[in-house]
């Protein structure tokens, strides 16, 4: 069976190593942290200016003051910490969160990623923290439907999208398969509900298996 | 020394057609929503305005825009859910856009406050922000070349201040203010209450009075 998005979020919930500081982009990677478990003892970042960041806010724990980089009220975990935003970019920038995940529009099987202008004249661009994110963390992870509709690969020897980052993505994982992107390719560690052969049916970048 | 506003009209006041304006807040928290409003009273024109983002619905930052005032917009990430105000005047070309990534901009407004001349940042290497930029490579690693984002005015919102200008902040409300507060020429603040000096712990303050010029207690708005 190929994985929901839930699914793609609770695998790479359990790849988050212990005790890690970690990124989760606006949007699907929000969801990773739903499956972290407690004795994962991970410290969350949102860009905003916080360190310690606890589940969504509801109802009476709503405060305007308290929002996470998706603009959505969020609660305090203990030893919560807050800071301004040079410092929140230093933190990202000089490689001291372990972990983030994003997102992609594409991403090339050398960690190109391309997940922030779809390069269309009439859309609006916007980049937010995407670009720090991307060199900044040691450990890029992205979470991505492997498929566009038209059923052009994501995962691409090259992309046609603008960049966010250069080889900056070391894992991308997906409804069929997660890939680590390695000095001597793009290896598929995992497979759901298909095979290696039927993917490298379906995709251009060479694929590799964990044995090879 | 700093200036107790009685208004915000008072604390707005001086600010020049074609102004650079830093406004603090990500999103709704911390963007000093009463300062906005007295800008748009007072009416200066073809500024250029310094936000992470472009504005939200109809008020603060988006009601500027949508008045007109605004020529220029610095920021991250205009493109919201709720940025329709923005999103219009930019398809029909009244307002420019210099699109910056957003530790770059924080990093950029730091450096104006801290009289730094420029950076070289990893950030934005290999991709369309990086045009026209010079590109140095250091310890084997390129990075571009930024420059230093000085204003004249930066409009905040903290949460505390005492009567000498030092300033808490709240939750994540903090983002720019700190920095903002510190790279412009006329710094003002609109906070929650002021004490007397004295009563904030030196050792909490976060932005130290020597960056700040009026302050003016506000009603905070009430959520949308």
């Amino acid at each position: 069976m190929t994985l929901s998005r839930e699914q793609i979020a609770e695998r790479v919930a359990r790849d988050i190593p212990t005790g890690a500081y970690v990124n989760l982009g606006i949007g699907q990677p929000t969801r990773v942290a739903t499956y972290l478990r407690p004795e994962q003892r991970v410290v969350l970042h949102t860009e905003n200016g916080m360190l310690g960041m606890g589940p969504e806010a509801g109802g009476n724990d709503v405060d305007p003051d308290l929002i996470n980089a998706g603009k959505v009220p969020v609660t305090e975990s203990p030893g919560a910490s807050y800071f301004h935003h040079a410092d929140s970019f230093a933190m990202m920038r000089g490689g001291h969160l372990d972990v983030c995940v994003m997102g992609a529009f594409q991403v090339s099987a050398s960690g190109d990623l391309a997940n922030w202008h779809t390069g269309e004249a009439a859309a609006i661009p916007a980049v937010g923290g995407a670009m720090d994110l991307a060199i900044g963390a040691k450990d890029v992870f992205v979470m991505m439907a492997l498929f566009a509709k038209d059923g052009a690969a994501k995962l691409v020897k090259e992309c046609s999208y603008p960049l966010t980052g250069v080889a900056c993505v070391s894992r991308v994982y997906t409804e069929h398969a997660v890939f680590h992107l390695t000095e001597r390719g793009v290896v598929v560690t995992e497979t759901f509900g298909t095979t290696l052969d039927e993917l490298r049916a379906r995709m251009d970048v060479p694929l590799l298996s964990p044995e090879a | 020394m700093i200036e107790l506003c009685p208004d915000t009209d008072a604390a707005v006041r001086g600010i020049t057609d074609g102004a650079t304006v830093l406004i603090g807040g990500f999103g709704r928290a911390g963007m000093p929503f009463a300062l906005i409003d007295a800008v748009l009273q007072a009416g200066p024109r073809e500024l250029t305005v310094v936000n992470n983002n472009a504005g939200n619905g109809t008020t603060g930052l988006a009601a500027l825009l949508a008045a007109g005032q605004v020529r220029k917009m610095i920021c991250s990430f205009p493109r919201q859910s709720d940025s329709f105000v923005f999103d219009e005047l930019y398809r029909a070309g009244k307002v420019e856009l210099e699109l910056v990534p957003q530790g770059t901009l924080a990093e950029r407004i730091r450096a104006g406050g801290a009289g730094i001349g420029g950076f070289y940042t990893p950030t934005g290497v290999g991709t369309p922000l990086a045009a026209g930029k010079e590109v140095r490579r250091i310890d084997g690693r390129d990075y571009l070349l930024e420059h230093p984002i000085r204003a004249d005015v930066a409009l905040i919102r903290a949460h505390v201040a005492d009567e000498t200008g030092n300033l808490v902040y709240r939750k994540t409300a903090r983002n720019f203010g700190p920095i903002m507060a510190a790279a412009a020429t006329l710094t003002v603040a609109e906070v929650d209450r002021v004490v007397p000096t004295g009563r904030l712990d030196p050792e909490h303050v976060v932005t130290p009075g020597i960056f700040v010029d009026r302050v003016v207690v506000t009603e905070q708005e009430a959520v949308a």
